[in-house]
C-alpha cells in the first residue's frame, strides 16, 4: 500500500530480507521516501544483537545499530522455511518493486524464491542480492566479517604503522559499503525498469565496493608496480627506483591531533597554505628559520628526506602550542590545508552540521524520550528529508500488513503464529 | 542487444578530482553521454598528481585522472573568458544534468551556478558536491578528501590505542559520497520524467562520512561513549586480528565469532586441546586472554602463506582473509571472476586498468569501452557534432584562446 507524499521514491515498495550484510541498502532507499517492509524471522533479525545499545542495555529492541539502519522501515515477521511463509512472500512480491536480500548464494533458490522464480510472479521486480564476494565465483561461499572482508578488499594493507600489522578502521565499513553500492545498483535497475517495465537481478559484491574506495591504490600498482602500505603518520610518496618520500601529515596539538599537508606541490593552494602557516608560526616566534622559504620550488620527485623532515619538524613545534579549535579557525581564515581529527563528540557538537540541519530528532515513546540521529547528507530542492518513523519492533506491523493490507483474519494469524510462520 | 540504461541522457561534467567525476562515470558506464570540461591553463589537480605512466609526469599520463573519467568525452575550454562561458552555457542547454564539485562560489563566478543554469534550462538537474555543503560556517573550508575525512571523525578511528592516529591515504569520504548521490540523482531523473521539473542537489561529503560512522556517533549521543582506535581488535569478539604469515610483510585477517568456528579453528591448527583449555573454551575466556591467544595464533600462522591460512580456515567454515596488497587485487581469482578490472588503451598511457561497478545487472550490463580522454581529446566531436559549431567558428575560438591547447599549459607544468 503506497504512501502518498512528496518524497522522490514515494509509492515504491521494498521487501527487505537483508541482515547486517545488506541492511543499509533499503535504508538508503527509504531515505528517499521508499516504503520499506523489513521481513524478519519470528523472534527477530540477527542484526538486533549488534551493539552499541541504548544505555548499554543489550536487548533486541534497544540496539542503536538497529535503530539507525532500520529507520523509516516497518516490520513483519515471516519464516521463509515454511510453505505458508513462501506463499505469503510470493504474494508480497506481486505488489513490490524491490526485494533486497543478503543470504548465502543459492539459499533463495533453494526456497524456490530465486530471481527466476520472482520474475515469473512479477516481471517488474528488482531483486538485489548483497553478499561479501558475489553470487558466483571461487570465493562466493567464503565466510566473512568486517575485518576479513575489508582485508580482502585491500583496505587494511593501506593503513598502519611500519612496525605493526596493517590495521582496519575501528568502525565497520564492509557491509555499509555493500549496502551503499547495492542502493546504487538498485536505482540503475529501477531507472531501466521505469522506462521498459523490465526488472532484473542486481548482484552486489561488498569486496568490489571496498576496492572502489581505495582511491589510487590499485592504479599505483598498475602504473608503478608499488604496493602502497600504511607506514605511520605520514604520506609515503612513491618515487620510482628509490625509497618512498615520507611527509608527516598527522601532528599532535594541544588537545588532540590535526591533519596537515605541508608539502605536495601539485595540490591547488598548497604554496599559499604553507606560507600562511609559517607566517602564523613566525608571529609567535616559532619556525623563524622558515621565513621566506621558497615553497613553490619544492619538487616532490627530488626533495631530500632530510629537508622535508626539517620543514615538518619546524611546523610541528607551532602546532603543539594550539588546540584543534584554534587551528581550525586559523585554517579557515588563512586558507591553510589543515583539519582537526575530530572525535564523535566534536562531530555531535559541530556548528556546521547543526546549521545545515543535519540532525533529526526521532521520538521513541517506548523509551520515554527522543533520540538525535544523523540525517541525510544531501539537500534536495524538490524533496525535504523526513524520517518516516523510528525503527520497528519485531513484527510491529504484522497486524497492519497481514490483516489490513493482505486481508488475513485474526484466526489465520494465530494459526500462523502457532506454527512458527510469523 | 540490451539497451543502455541511460541512453539519451546527457551530462555536462564540470567536476574535478575525486568525488565529483565518479558520479557521472557511473551514468557513463550505463550509456549516458558525458562531456568533461577542462582547461589547459589550469589542469585539474589529479592531472598533476600521479601515479604517472612509467613515473614520467605529464598532464595526460596520470592514472588518477583516468580512473574517474572513463567513458567520457573531454574538451578544453577557458571558462574565464566570456566566450568560454557562452559555450559552456550551450552545453548546459544540451545537458540533462550538470555536475559540479568546485568550491562554493566558483561556478557562480562563471555564471554557471544552479540559478543561472535554471534560466538557460528550467528543467536542468544540477548537483554540487563539496566537503561541507553550500552553506554554513565552514562552507569555505578548503576542500580535499583528506580534510573531509578528518572532520568526519575517521582519523581518530585509524590505528592503535597507544600511538598517534593514522591518516587515511585514500581520502575515504570522497569514495563513499558519489554512491550516496547517484541514487538521489537517478530519482531526480525519474521525477523529471513524471513532472517536467528539474532540481538542485547539494551534498556535503563530511556528512556522508559522518553517516558511515552513525553507530559510533549514536553511541556518543545516547551513551556519551567516545569511540577510539583499537588496532584490529573488536570490542565483543576474540580472536579478531591480523596475523603474520610466511614471506615478507604478509598477513592474514582472522575473526572467530562463535564456538563452532572456534572448534573448527582448533582442529585445523592441530590444537584441539585449545578448545578444552578454560582460558579459551568460551567467548568470555577468549576475550579475557586475548594477548596470549594472539601470540599462540601467530606462532601457527607464521608457518604458512597467507593464502594457505585463508584456504585452510575457509574450508573449515572459519572467517579468514588475506590482507591483500594492490598486486594481490589484480591476481585475486574472485575479482577476476567479477571482471572488476577492465583494460583499455589510453592515447598516452597505453593499455591500463579501469575499475567496474560493484554490482552486476543481469539484463543491462555495464559497458566500459572508451579510455579516459586526454585534455581536449574530444574537442572536434563535441564542438562539431554536439554543439554544431562550424570549422570556422572553431578556428576562431582556437585563435582567441577560448578553446585551449597544449601550448597553453603553464610552463611550470611542462616538465623537464
Amino acid at each position: 500500500m503506497a504512501e502518498q507524499g512528496d518524497s522522490l521514491l514515494s509509492g515504491c515498495r521494498v521487501l527487505d530480507l537483508a541482515d547486517e550484510k545488506g541492511v543499509l541498502c533499503s535504508k538508503l532507499l527509504a531515505d528517499l521516501g521508499a516504503d520499506v517492509i523489513k521481513i524478519e524471522p519470528p523472534g527477530g533479525d540477527a542484526a538486533r544483537n549488534i551493539g552499541p545499545f541504548y544505555k548499554d542495555m543489550p536487548h533486541p529492541e534497544k540496539s542503536l545499530f538497529w535503530f539507525y539502519t532500520n529507520l523509516h522501515k516497518r516490520s513483519i515477521t515471516l519464516n521463509l522455511e515454511t510453505s505458508d511463509g513462501v506463499e505469503i512472500f510470493k504474494g508480497l512480491v506481486k505488489t513490490a518493486d524491490f526485494v533486497v536480500e543478503s543470504f548465502e548464494p543459492g539459499y533463495m533458490e533453494s526456497l524456490g524464491l530465486g530471481y527466476s522464480e520472482l520474475e515469473k510472479i512479477n516481471p517488474r521486480i528488482i531483486m538485489t542480492s548483497i553478499t561479501p564476494f558475489g553470487q558466483t565465483g571461487p570465493y562466493s561461499h567464503y565466510k566473512a566479517t568486517d575485518l576479513t572482508g575489508v582485508a580482502m578488499g585491500g583496505m587494511v594493507y593501506i593503513y598502519g604503522e611500519m612496525d605493526r600489522p596493517p590495521n582496519r578502521l575501528s568502525c565497520p565499513q564492509f557491509y555499509f559499503l555493500g549496502g551503499l553500492h547495492g542502493a546504487t545498483g538498485s536505482m540503475v535497475a529501477y531507472y531501466h525498469r521505469e522506462l521498459t517495465g523490465e526488472g532484473q537481478h542486481v548482484d552486489v559484491s561488498c569486496q568490489q565496493a571496498v576496492v572502489l574506495s581505495l582511491m589510487i591504490v590499485a592504479e599505483i600498482w598498475d602504473m608503478l608496480k608499488y604496493n602502497y602500505r600504511g607506514m605511520g603518520p605520514f604520506y609515503a610518496g612513491a618515487r620510482p627506483g628509490g625509497l618512498p618520500l615520507f611527509s608527516q601529515v598527522i601532528y599532535p596539538c594541544k588537545d588532540g591531533h590535526v591533519f596537515l599537508l605541508v608539502t605536495g606541490a601539485s595540490q591547488a593552494g598548497m604554496v599559499a597554505s604553507s606560507r600562511a602557516l609559517v607566517e602564523m608560526a613566525n608571529q609567535e616566534g616559532i619556525a623563524l628559520e622558515l621565513k621566506d622559504y621558497p615553497w613553490q620550488t619544492i619538487d616532490a620527485a627530488t626533495i631530500s628526506q632530510e629537508e622535508l623532515t626539517r620543514l615538518t619538524d619546524a611546523i610541528c613545534e607551532f602546532i603543539k602550542t594550539k588546540t584543534k579549535a584554534e587551528l581550525s579557525s586559523l585554517a579557515l581564515e588563512k586558507g591553510i590545508l589543515l583539519a582537526p581529527l575530530t572525535t564523535v563528540k566534536d562531530v555531535a557538537e559541530s556548528p556546521q552540521l547543526t546549521q545545515r540541519e543535519f540532525w533529526q530528532k526521532v521520538e521513541h515513546p517506548e523509551l520515554g524520550e527522543s533520540i538525535i540521529y544523523p540525517g541525510y547528507p544531501i539537500k534536495i530542492s524538490e524533496n525535504t528529508y523526513k524520517v518516516q518513523r523510528r525503527a520497528p519492533f519485531i513484527g510491529e506491523h504484522n497486524q497492519e500488513i497481514y490483516e489490513k493490507e493482505l486481508g488475513f483474519s485474526k484466526e489465520q494469524l494465530i494459526i500462523l503464529k502457532n506454527n512458527g510462520v510469523i | 542487444m540490451a539497451r543502455h540504461v541511460f541512453e539519451g541522457i546527457n551530462v555536462a561534467d564540470f567536476s574535478w578530482v575525486g568525488a565529483g567525476p565518479q558520479i557521472a562515470r557511473e551514468l557513463a558506464f550505463y550509456g549516458a553521454k558525458v562531456v568533461r570540461i577542462e582547461c589547459h591553463r589550469w589542469p585539474e589537480t589529479t592531472r598533476t598528481a600521479g601515479p604517472f605512466k612509467d613515473g614520467i609526469t605529464g598532464i595526460n599520463r596520470s592514472a588518477f585522472t583516468a580512473a574517474y573519467n572513463v567513458n567520457k568525452y573531454g574538451i578544453s575550454l577557458d571558462l574565464n573568458m566570456s566566450k568560454g562561458q557562452e559555450i559552456a552555457k550551450r552545453l548546459v542547454q544540451w545537458a540533462d544534468i550538470v555536475s559540479d564539485s568546485m568550491s562554493v562560489g566558483a561556478m557562480a563566478k562563471w555564471g554557471l551556478d544552479y540559478e543561472s543554469c535554471k534560466k538557460i534550462k528550467p528543467e536542468i538537474i544540477y548537483f554540487s558536491t563539496t566537503q561541507m555543503g553550500q552553506h554554513g560556517p565552514l562552507n569555505k573550508v578548503k576542500g580535499y578528501g583528506f580534510i573531509g575525512v578528518s572532520y568526519a571523525g575517521y582519523g581518530n578511528l585509524n590505528g592503535w590505542p597507544d600511538r598517534d592516529p593514522l591518516p587515511l591515504f585514500n581520502n575515504y569520504s570522497d569514495f563513499i559520497s558519489p554512491y550516496y548521490l547517484i541514487p538521489a540523482l537517478i530519482a531526480a531523473l525519474l521525477y523529471r520524467r513524471k513532472t517536467g521539473k528539474g532540481m538542485y542537489l547539494d551534498q556535503s561529503q563530511v556528512e556522508v562520512g559522518v553517516s558511515f560512522l552513525a553507530p559510533a556517533l549514536m553511541d556518543y549521543i545516547v551513551n556519551r561513549r567516545i569511540a577510539y582506535r583499537m588496532g584490529n581488535r573488536d570490542p565483543h569478539v576474540a580472536p579478531h586480528g591480523v596475523f603474520p604469515c610466511s614471506g615478507t610483510d604478509r598477513w592474514v585477517a582472522i575473526a572467530i565469532t562463535n564456538d563452532e568456528q572456534w572448534q573448527s579453528f582448533c582442529s585445523v591448527t592441530g590444537n584441539p586441546e585449545w578448545d578444552k583449555d578454560p582460558r579459551f573454551s568460551t567467548m568470555l575466556g577468549r576475550k579475557g586472554n586475548e594477548d596470549e591467544l594472539e601470540e599462540l595464533i601467530s606462532e601457527w600462522t607464521r608457518k604458512y602463506t597467507a593464502d594457505q591460512v585463508m584456504t585452510m580456515l575457509q574450508e573449515a567454515g572459519v572467517p579468514a582473509g588475506v590482507v591483500q596488497t594492490a598486486e594481490d587485487l589484480f591476481n585475486d581469482p574472485q575479482l577476476k571472476h567479477r571482471e572488476h578490472f577492465r583494460f583499455l588503451e589510453h592515447k598516452e598511457i597505453g593499455v591500463h586498468a579501469y575499475q567496474s561497478p560493484a554490482y552486476r545487472l543481469s539484463k543491462t550490463p555495464c559497458s566500459i569501452t572508451k579510455a579516459a580522454p586526454c585534455l581536449g581529446e574530444d574537442n572536434e566531436y563535441v564542438y562539431k557534432q554536439i554543439l554544431g559549431l562550424s570549422d570556422d567558428e572553431i578556428a576562431d575560438l582556437l585563435i582567441e584562446g577560448v578553446i585551449t591547447t597544449d601550448t597553453d599549459i603553464p610552463e611550470v607544468l611542462c616538465g623537464k
